[in-house]
């Protein structure tokens, strides 16, 4: 089986955003940038699977910047098979690459579609579900747990009250939370022999996808501040605090 | 503006976070409510004496139990033709079902949204909640999931909306429910606890978790949380956690209990009211957001704290 990976390059987990003075948005200049988090347990997952035996190559997909090929060939060096950058000279939204996702997965027929299940920049959590629309297949969203089984996969859910399991029939679109797995560091040889791995460049035009946006951003704001209180000085005082606000009586 | 929201429910009641869903889409129009499920009566008499709500929609179909997404997506599809906007709950089941939704429309979300500043402009956070962006729809109907914690929730009494019922669900035949694991807990639910009491890291392991921070939490009445490091470290189960991706609280009083501060934490408490924050090491970046904090050890602090209240 093959397995469709979309993997989204975004500002490094540990960088602290700052607004533009301008709120047109974060200042990216000059920061470090990284592969989204949850799409790094999307790519582990599959290389699990991999050498488990139910997937036979791993393939994946960015879109957006031509940078965007950084962030492939470090799932490259983790041990994807091959990569496609799609690239667009605006910000495509997550309906627009769920579209261009949809295309690709008409001409890549995979057997399972692995996002994670949000990109830590826009915090959107959408692309997965609407892929899963746009392709009518069953959708695992986020996902703890990952067993394909002949022609079903079953995966088991992180919800509000615990776990929920679903049995989805193949192909299926799976999203990834936290706890699915740790992802691997891509060692040195690995690296190395990620760039001689295919990458084809496409651009959204070829395949004739209307990517256009359908929200503006008004602008960008920091949130209203929280100033540091008091501290105090043994649990007595704390105590009196709660007491004082009605919490203790 | 006619208005649908999908109801969270558990067959009887509804669920807290649909009430702020109602607040958000009464400032949009009229409030139209969707029950769907198998054996939803009770949730659908329930619904119906919220405040505000026009009418109840009612699809009680076999197909729809569970809330699996690619069930109700379709049949929500077609209620849509009478309806400007689709709004659910920024829950796990809302954030499953609405983006399908969206997608079979043609809309692009606007997920989680803080304010309704006029009939298609929003605002909304982004990275993890250091940003607020105001975000502006140009599609025709609007499909939107809304924070519960922005939004105050709506009366559960007063309210005298007809009840219809909707025919039309059918099985998409490609997911079916296994089971579940959902934890009870005589606690109250993160999402509604008026106090909240949460763990990280420093507690080293389960039983420590158990042993300090429950008691607490029992002593006030709490709900209790944790940190993302407490949740993979395996002291507590993932519905505990607090933060970015896990779940979005704004109690009354949040004490944070040897939890450090990360972006990411801070993300899904930093709306409480008061947050008190104890932590033995005094540069924590927790104490930059705390109303209160106590420097000390957590291992002799806090039960002295629980038996002094």
């Amino acid at each position: 089986m093959k397995v469709l990976v979309p993997v989204k390059r975004v500002l490094d987990y540990n960088v602290k955003p700052r607004v533009k003075a301008d709120g047109t948005g974060i200042d990216l200049a000059n920061v470090k940038m990284s592969m989204n988090p949850f799409d790094e347990i999307a790519v582990e997952e599959a290389i699990r699977l991999k050498e488990k035996g139910v997937v036979t190559e791993i393939v994946v997909v960015s879109i957006g910047e031509p940078k965007a090929q950084d962030t492939l060939r470090t799932a490259l060096a983790m041990g994807a098979d091959r990569a496609i950058l799609v690239t667009s000279d605006t910000k495509v939204e997550p309906l627009g690459v769920a579209k261009l996702l949809k295309a690709i997965a008409d001409e890549e027929q995979p057997g399972m579609v692995i996002l994670g299940k949000q990109a830590i920049d826009d915090d959107n959590n959408q692309t997965g579900q609407m892929l899963a629309a746009l392709t009518g297949w069953g959708q695992g969203t986020f996902a703890s747990k990952v067993e394909v089984e002949g022609d079903f996969v079953t995966v088991t859910r992180e919800v509000d009250g615990g776990a929920e399991t679903e049995k989805l029939k193949l192909p299926a679109i799976v999203t990834t939370d936290l706890r699915l797995n740790e992802p691997r560091y891509a060692s040195l040889p690995n690296i190395m022999k990620a760039k001689s791995k295919p990458l084809a460049t496409k651009t959204a035009a070829d395949f004739g996808v209307d990517v256009s946006p359908r929200l503006t951003t008004l602008k960008v704001v920091e949130p209203a501040k929280r100033s540091a209180g008091i501290k105090v000085a043994d649990v007595d005082e704390l105590v009196g605090k709660l007491k004082a606000m009605g919490v203790a009586k | 503006m006619s208005v649908l929201v999908w109801v969270e429910h558990d067959g009887a009641t509804v669920k807290d976070a649909t009430l702020s869903a109602v607040t958000a889409a009464a400032k949009l129009g009229d409030v139209v409510l969707l029950v769907a499920g198998e054996g939803v009566n009770g949730a659908a008499e329930a619904a119906a004496k919220i405040a505000g709500v026009t009418k109840v929609l009612v699809a009680d179909d076999a197909a729809l139990a569970h809330a699996l997404a690619e069930n109700v997506a379709p049949l929500i599809v077609t209620l849509m033709a009478d309806h400007d906007a689709f709004l659910v709950p920024a829950t796990t089941n809302g954030k499953n079902i609405a983006p399908r939704v969206a997608a079979l429309l043609d809309v692009m979300q606007i997920s989680d949204i803080l304010s309704v500043e006029s009939a298609d402009t929003f605002t909304r956070p982004i990275y993890a909640g250091n940003a607020i962006a105001t975000v502006q729809s140009k599609d025709a109907k609007k499909v939107i999931s809304v924070r519960g914690t922005a939004f105050e929730k709506a009366a559960t009494e007063g309210g005298s909306a007809t009840i219809e019922p909707v025919s039309g669900a059918t099985d998409a035949g490609v997911s079916s429910y296994v089971g579940s694991e959902i934890a009870t807990s005589e606690r109250p639910e993160l999402t509604s606890a008026k106090i909240i009491v949460s763990g990280g890291r420093a507690l080293q392991n389960g039983e420590n978790f158990h042993a300090i921070i429950e008691p607490l939490a029992d002593k006030l009445g709490a709900g209790v949380g944790a940190s993302r490091a407490a949740v993979d470290a395996g002291y507590v189960p993932n519905d505990y956690q607090v933060g970015q991706t896990g779940k979005i609280v704004a109690p009354e009083v949040y004490i944070a209990v040897g939890i450090s501060g990360a972006i990411q934490h801070l993300a899904g408490m930093k709306d409480s009211k008061t947050i008190i924050a104890i932590n033995k090491d005094e540069d924590a970046p927790i104490f930059q957001v705390a109303d209160i904090g106590l420097v000390g050890d957590l291992f002799k602090v806090v039960p002295e704290l629980t038996s002094k209240l």
